[in-house]
C-alpha cells in the first residue's frame, strides 16, 4: 500500500500465536518490523511493556499508534487493511462466517489443550515443578477430543479447516499443533487425515513456516538429546 | 421461514444472539431447546450441530448436512453482514473493527469462563451432587472472576461509556450476557463497580429494557428455577463437571 508505513510487532517466537502472526506477516510480504519479547526473562512484565499491554502479553501489534492485543483479533485486521488473497479471511459472509466459526471455538479448544499439554511436558519440567502424570493423562485426553473434532467436523469434506484454501484458522491451528513438538511428541503421528492436512499447510507456506518454527526444533533437539 | 435460530436462553451466547436479532427486527424461526433436558445430545441436534453446543442456526441456503454455524460470535457477526444492521454494532472502520474482535477474542478464556464458573459452583453442582464447593476452590473462582472484571474496566471501558467509544457495538452485548450470568447465580458484581454499574445500566438502556429483562428471565429465577429442579435433570452434566470443575 503505497504511503504506509511499517507496522510493528511485539513477539516471542516461543508463543504460538506470535508465530501465527509473523507467518502471516513474511508470506504476504507486509512490512514489518519485529521486537522481541523474551517471555523467558519476563520482559512482558516490565513496565514500558506493560504500559503497551496492561494484560503482559504477547502478540501485539503496534500500527502507527493503534496498538492492537489479541492474535485472532490481529490477523483479522491485517487481512483486512491489507491486500492479500481473500482466502485468508473471505470477504463472503458465509465464507467468513466459517473462519470466524473456528477462531472463536479455537481459543479454548486447540489452544488449551494443545497448550496445555506443551506446559505439563516441556515447560513445568523445566521450571523445577513436580510432574502429576494423571493431570498428564488428562491432558492428552482433552487434546485427543480436540483432535477429533478438527478430523470429524471441520476437516470432513474439505482439505482446509474453513474451505477448499487455507485461511486464518488453518495458520493458527498449525502453530497450536506444532507446540508439543517441542517435547519431541508428533500428536498428529496416527492421524493421517491431520498429518495431510499439516502437510498442505506447511507447502501452502513454504519457507516462513519453518523459519518461524527454528525455536520449536532447537527446543526438540535439547530435549530429546537429554533423554 | 429460511432463517432458524436454536436457542437456550439459560445460556450467555444464546440470549446475546437473541437479544441481537430481535433488536434489529431479524426475522427468525425461534427453535428453543433446553440444555438442561439433554436436547444438546440427541442425535437430531447432532445432525445440526455436530459441536453440539447452542446456539446454532441454519438459514436457508446456508444450511450443508453438518456445517450449521453454531458459537453465537460468528453467528452475530453473519447477521451483521446478511442484514445489514446499523454500523455501530460492527464498524465498517477496520480499527474499530479490530477493538470489536480484541475484546471478543480475550473474553473467551477470561470474563466468559469465570462468569460461567460461579452458575456452576454456586447453583448447579450443588443441586447435582449435594454438596458445597470447597471453600478455596469458591474464593479462587471469586477471585478469577474479579480480576476479569478488573481488566475488563481497566483496559475495556475505561473512560468510554462503551467498548469501543460513543456507541454500543457486539463487543457490549457479549460482554453484557456473560456478566449477568453470576448475577442470576446471586452474585451482586456490580456492589462497588459503580463504572461497570454504569455500563449496565447504558448497555441495558440501549437494548431496550423490556428485551434485555425478557432476554434474562431465566437469569433472573434461575435460583428458585434450580431449588425446585429435579436434579435428574443435571444426571447428563455429571460427568462434565467432574471433568472440567472438579479434577
Amino acid at each position: 500500500m503505497a504511503g504506509r508505513q511499517a507496522v510493528k510487532v511485539y513477539l516471542d517466537l516461543l508463543s504460538q500465536p506470535c508465530r501465527a502472526l509473523l507467518i502471516f506477516l513474511k508470506h504476504n510480504k507486509i512490512p514489518h518490523t519485529v521486537e522481541l519479547i523474551a517471555l523467558r526473562k519476563g520482559q512482558q512484565k516490565t513496565p514500558e511493556f506493560t504500559k503497551l499491554n496492561p494484560m503482559q502479553k504477547v502478540p501485539v501489534l503496534d500500527d502507527n499508534g493503534f496498538v492492537l492485543t489479541e492474535s485472532d483479533a490481529i490477523l483479522k485486521y491485517l487481512a483486512t487493511t491489507y491486500n492479500v488473497p481473500d482466502h485468508w479471511y473471505p470477504k463472503l459472509p458465509e465464507k467468513r462466517a466459517r473462519v470466524d466459526e473456528y477462531t472463536a471455538w479455537h481459543h479454548v479448544n486447540t489452544r488449551m489443550h494443545a497448550s496445555t499439554v506443551f506446559l505439563q511436558e516441556v515447560i513445568f519440567p523445566m521450571m523445577g515443578q513436580p510432574t502429576n502424570p494423571a493431570k498428564f493423562e488428562k491432558a492428552l485426553a482433552d487434546l485427543n477430543g480436540t483432535l477429533d473434532m478438527l478430523e470429524n467436523m471441520f476437516l470432513k469434506r474439505q482439505p482446509f479447516l474453513c474451505a477448499d484454501e487455507i485461511s486464518l484458522a488453518d495458520l493458527l491451528a498449525v502453530c497450536e499443533l506444532m507446540q508439543p513438538l517441542c517435547s519431541g511428541r508428533d500428536i498428529l503421528k496416527d492421524r493421517p487425515k491431520l498429518l495431510s492436512w499439516r502437510n498442505r499447510v506447511q507447502s501452502a507456506l513454504s519457507d516462513s513456516f519453518d523459519e518461524a518454527h527454528s525455536v520449536v526444533y532447537q527446543i526438540r533437539e535439547k530435549f530429546t538429546a537429554k533423554l | 421461514m429460511s432463517l432458524e435460530i436454536y436457542l437456550d436462553l439459560f445460556s450467555q451466547p444464546c440470549r446475546s444472539v437473541y437479544i441481537f436479532a430481535k433488536k434489529n427486527d431479524i426475522q427468525f424461526d425461534y427453535k428453543k431447546i433446553s440444555l438442561f433436558e439433554g436436547y444438546q445430545y440427541s442425535e437430531e441436534y447432532g445432525k445440526i450441530n455436530l459441536l453440539r453446543k447452542a446456539p446454532a442456526i441454519k438459514d436457508g441456503d446456508f444450511y450443508l448436512a453438518e456445517s450449521v454455524t453454531s458459537c453465537s460470535v460468528a453467528i452475530m457477526l453473519y447477521l451483521t453482514e446478511k442484514f445489514h444492521t446499523p454500523d455501530h454494532w460492527y464498524p465498517a472502520d477496520l480499527q474499530k473493527r479490530a477493538r470489536v474482535n480484541e475484546y471478543l477474542s480475550w473474553q473467551h478464556s477470561t470474563i466468559r469462563p469465570h462468569g460461567s464458573k460461579m452458575m456452576w459452583f454456586k447453583l448447579l453442582i450443588p443441586k447435582a451432587f449435594g454438596t458445597e464447593i470447597p471453600k478455596e476452590k469458591m474464593d479462587n473462582a471469586v477471585e478469577d472472576l474479579n480480576s476479569s472484571l478488573n481488566l475488563f474496566e481497566e483496559k475495556f471501558l475505561q473512560d468510554r461509556p462503551f467498548i469501543v467509544g460513543d456507541q454500543i457495538s457486539l463487543a457490549d452485548l457479549v460482554a453484557i450476557v456473560e456478566i449477568m450470568q453470576p448475577v442470576g447465580a446471586g452474585m451482586d458484581v456490580f456492589e462497588n463497580r459503580p463504572k461497570l454499574k454504569a455500563w449496565k445500566d447504558r448497555v441495558r438502556a440501549e437494548i431496550g429494557a423490556e428485551l434485555f429483562d425478557e432476554a434474562h428471565q431465566a437469569i433472573f429465577y434461575a435460583q428458585e428455577a434450580v431449588k425446585t429442579m429435579d436434579p435428574e435433570k443435571i444426571e447428563h452434566f455429571k460427568p462434565k463437571i467432574l471433568r472440567y470443575f472438579l479434577s
